[in-house]
């Protein structure tokens, strides 16, 4: 089955399977964290709970406390609305910018496509953490920073996928029909083509979102991200990283939140793609 | 024929959905004798490929059979295991389907795909599969039949290929020949020779053959029996006399009428008086030249010319059909005039005055005035939409319907359709392809055209349905005074229809006149070709056809199968010259 019949095949209703659920599940829950956040903390993020670094969990800081003596949980919470809301900015900037020029090429063609693709050929061939670190390196990070370029250096990849899935449905008669009527590109992209491909797209927003929160991890790590007192989730690993000689949990939680993450996201684009087969199966 | 022991035997067989639902087809019988054609009818959706396919122990994936006996000889195909099928497919039962151009791989030599089932099961040593598929090339009128093999499919046209695909069916003498629609992918002029040459192989024979197709015409040229299937239940069977002289039930003598839908002997299509003479012309191509790949420098045409200096003119309330087989440039014609392909040379106006090449430069009420309707129901229609914003978006874009108005509205084109105004809140996956077509032609009307074209409106549908949406165009015409061009590739589909014909070939008009004059009195040999070829819904046409086409063009009775199309470029020439 083509492409095009893939991304016009309509999608399935109702969580059909367990791996839907469970991986729903977490990303709802870790959504509502980062959202509730301030309410959830048990204490500020950034007050010392204890004059321990790296003490063991207790009733008042259910996670044991960091390098500095705060409570990890609450930073971790603190943490997720960082890494989640960043990572989803970036994905979708990336979505709108890669996506938009994606669809445009796909109903342009000519010049247009050739001179965009060319930029795109270019900007995926360059290794997107070293950009993260030359940019940061020019202009310093902050936060805002950090969302911009991720979103430039993915959204190159979403140009790609975003003018293939187009392609195959700009040459569809219902688009001929509305070229006859002498509609603009923008009702061709989002009127038209849009509601065609919005399952595939969605998946990649999924599995793109997972990059993302590895790829500001990353910078967070080796200190070029999100900068103290606040911090990520990459970026509390690397505060935390000496309590791993002391024995301590502390880097393993975070570390475990950003994989939860990741995986789930994964898992929903399995998913999605199983459902979506199960379904084309019942049409047939 | 009966008396022998049936080949095929299929005992109250019900295939349904595995996951449940409506059986596709529902406790159906039938027996196929050795040297026996018997015929499956019915529209789509009627279960006559799953039938078909259920002969071979196929059964499409997401149906299971539910009941029922499928007997192959002594072997019972239900109960055979997939190794058991392997074995017997291509050898004792085999599969000629509808699409000969989708069905080959373009990187292998004809010989090497025709000899397959040879190769495949250890029959035989090569030379002898080879000396056997060029007998079987020469017995299917195929030209150079000791070389023609050496051929790549693309080198060969759609009729050949769809000879080698029956070539590649009987090689190995099988049992059963299981045809799904073979020839209804193919021009009615290639249709001929393919039927006639299959008619002959399998005549000849002990095989037996299942001949699945939902064009009765067709059907009764090379069937004995016939079975009418629809929604999975068996209305009727007989022999073809039977079945042609005397229908028993409704919709077999509905399926009837539709294939009589034209008579050649009656004059067709009575003058009307609205098509008065005299009117100024609404539409009219001038010298329209287009095509394909970058212009040369010299002339200013385009590398392939898929239109040559074509001209046309269409009045008020008027059909006019433009006629022509794939590849004759009818539908590029339809494109340059709704200005989705710009002409390399000549122009477009519309009363009077000179369209813009390109639409992204015509005027709204340019482009509302001239509408078009695709071929493909299905891809013309967003499936993501309901059918209410298909029609609003037309309504909305040239500002036809204030949106307070617009339900209404879309109720009305939707009744001009004949369509329920509760079918706004469809999909398009949730109507028929008939239904579909009408949306089209609804998003069209909504517009308010003067000029609507119909490009192959009714090719991809079935015989029944089609005749429904012609007679919709029909009263369209008369009650909106539209001026309408009738694309088809099909004489039979317009001659009901058009007022005035006009025939193309090779991008040029070959032939015009008033249609039931160009019908009984054609003068140029590509027209009389064309009206040879309508099979007609009677036992023997076939016979008669191939005989008056022998006698149209001496040279193609010589030849064999001699690419028909360079005979009558032939003829063409001497006729400019």
């Amino acid at each position: 089955m083509s492409a095009a019949n893939e991304a016009l095949s309509p999608p399935a209703r109702g969580p059909r399977n367990a791996l839907f659920a469970v991986a729903a599940g977490v990303l709802v829950a870790w959504a509502l964290i980062a959202v509730l956040a301030p309410l959830l903390v048990p204490h500020d993020p950034t007050d010392f709970v204890s004059d321990d670094p790296f003490a063991a969990p207790s009733r008042i800081a259910w996670l044991g406390t960091d390098y500095l003596g705060r409570d990890l949980f609450s930073r971790l919470i603190a943490g997720a609305r960082i890494s989640l809301f960043m990572a989803f900015l970036a994905t979708l900037l990336a979505h709108l910018l890669g996506g938009t020029l994606g669809l445009m090429a796909a109903v342009r063609g000519g010049l247009f496509d050739a001179a965009v693709s060319r930029i795109v050929d270019i900007a995926l061939s360059l290794p997107k953490i070293i950009v993260g670190l030359v940019v940061v390196a020019a202009i310093g990070t902050s936060m805002t920073v950090l969302v911009i370029v991720a979103g430039l250096v993915y959204a190159a990849g979403v140009f790609r996928i975003a003018r293939a899935l187009g392609a195959d449905v700009a040459v569809m008669d219902f688009i001929r029909a509305a070229r006859a009527r002498g509609e603009g590109a923008a009702w061709l992209i989002f009127g038209e083509i849009l509601p065609n491909i919005i399952m595939p797209l969605a998946a990649d927003f999924a599995i793109r979102m997972s990059f993302a929160i590895l790829f500001m991890s990353s910078l967070s790590f080796i200190g070029l991200g999100v900068q103290p007192p606040r911090a990520d989730w990459g970026g509390l690993v690397r505060e935390n990283l000496s309590a791993l000689s002391a024995g301590s949990w502390a880097p393993i939680f975070p570390a475990l939140a950003i994989a939860s993450v990741a995986i789930a996201l994964n898992l929903l684009v399995d998913a999605i793609g199983d459902r979506r087969q199960l379904a084309r199966i019942r049409d047939e | 024929m009966q008396a022998a022991a049936p080949i095929l035997a299929i005992d109250r067989l019900v295939v349904a959905p595995a996951a449940g639902g409506a059986p596709v087809v529902d406790g159906i019988s039938l027996a196929v004798s050795p040297g026996e054609v018997l015929a499956l009818i019915g529209e789509s959706g009627s279960g006559k490929t799953t039938l078909a396919l259920a002969a071979l122990g196929y059964v499409r994936p997401g149906l299971a059979v539910r009941s029922g006996r499928i007997r192959l000889g002594a072997t019972d195909l239900l109960g055979a295991g997939e190794a058991k099928l392997q074995d017997l497919r291509g050898r004792r039962a085999t599969y000629i389907a509808q699409s000969a151009a989708a069905s080959f791989n373009p990187a292998l030599r004809l010989d090497a795909q025709v000899t397959e089932p040879a190769r495949v099961h250890r029959l035989r040593p090569l030379a002898e599969a080879l000396a056997k598929a060029r007998l079987l090339y020469r017995r299917l009128d195929l030209p150079e039949p000791e070389r023609i093999g050496q051929r790549f499919p693309h080198e060969v046209s759609g009729g050949q290929l769809q000879r080698f695909m029956i070539a590649m069916g009987l090689i190995e003498g099988p049992q059963l020949v299981v045809c799904d629609e073979p020839t209804s992918a193919l021009d009615v002029t290639t249709q001929v020779e393919v039927l006639k040459a299959f008619k002959a192989v399998i005549r000849d024979g002990s095989t037996a053959g299942l001949f699945v197709s939902h064009d009765l015409a067709v059907v009764a040229q090379l069937a004995d029996r016939i079975i009418v299937l629809r929604r999975g239940a068996l209305v009727e069977q007989g022999t073809t006399e039977a079945i042609l002289a005397a229908p028993q039930e409704p919709y077999t003598r509905e399926l009837i009428a539709a294939c009589r839908r034209w008579d050649r002997r009656r004059p067709a299509s009575p003058p009307r008086v609205a098509a008065c003479a005299a009117a100024p012309a609404r539409l009219e191509v001038v010298d329209v030249t287009a095509g394909f790949g970058p212009r040369e420098p010299m002339t200013g045409r385009p590398t392939i010319t898929a239109v040559d200096a074509a001209a046309l003119a269409v009045r008020p309330r008027e059909v006019v059909a433009i006629i022509g087989e794939s590849g004759s440039g009818k539908s590029t014609l339809a494109q340059v005039i709704a200005g989705l392909h710009p002409a390399a040379a000549g122009e477009i106006r519309l009363d009077g005055a000179a369209l813009a090449p390109a639409v992204a430069r015509r005027s709204l009420d340019q482009r509302r005035r001239v509408q078009i309707v695709f071929q493909m129901a299905d891809t013309a229609l967003n499936p993501r939409h309901r059918v209410g914003r298909i029609i609003g978006r037309a309504l909305a874009f040239f500002g036809r319907a204030p949106r307070a108005r617009r339900p209404a509205r879309i109720a009305e084109l939707l009744a001009l359709v004949r369509l329920p105004a509760s079918y706004a809140e469809r999909r398009p996956g949730e109507l028929s392809g008939g239904e579909k077509q009408r949306v089209n032609l609804a998003r069209a009307l909504a517009a308010e055209p003067d000029v609507l074209i119909c490009d192959e409106i009714t090719s991809a549908l079935d015989t029944v349905v089609a005749a429904a949406i012609v007679r919709l165009v029909e009263d369209l015409r008369d009650r909106l005074g539209l001026a309408v061009l009738f694309i088809s590739h099909d004489l039979a589909t317009v001659a009901t229809l058009a007022d005035r014909v006009v025939v193309m070939r090779r991008g040029k008009i070959v032939e015009r006149g008033p249609t039931g004059e160009l019908l009984a009195r054609p003068t140029h040999p590509y027209t009389r070709l064309l009206l040879a070829s309508v099979p007609e819904l009677r036992i023997g046409w076939l016979e008669e056809a191939a005989g008056r086409r022998a006698a149209l063009l001496p040279e193609f009775a010589e030849t064999g199968a001699a690419p028909v199309a360079d005979v009558d470029r032939g003829r063409e020439d001497a006729h400019a010259g």
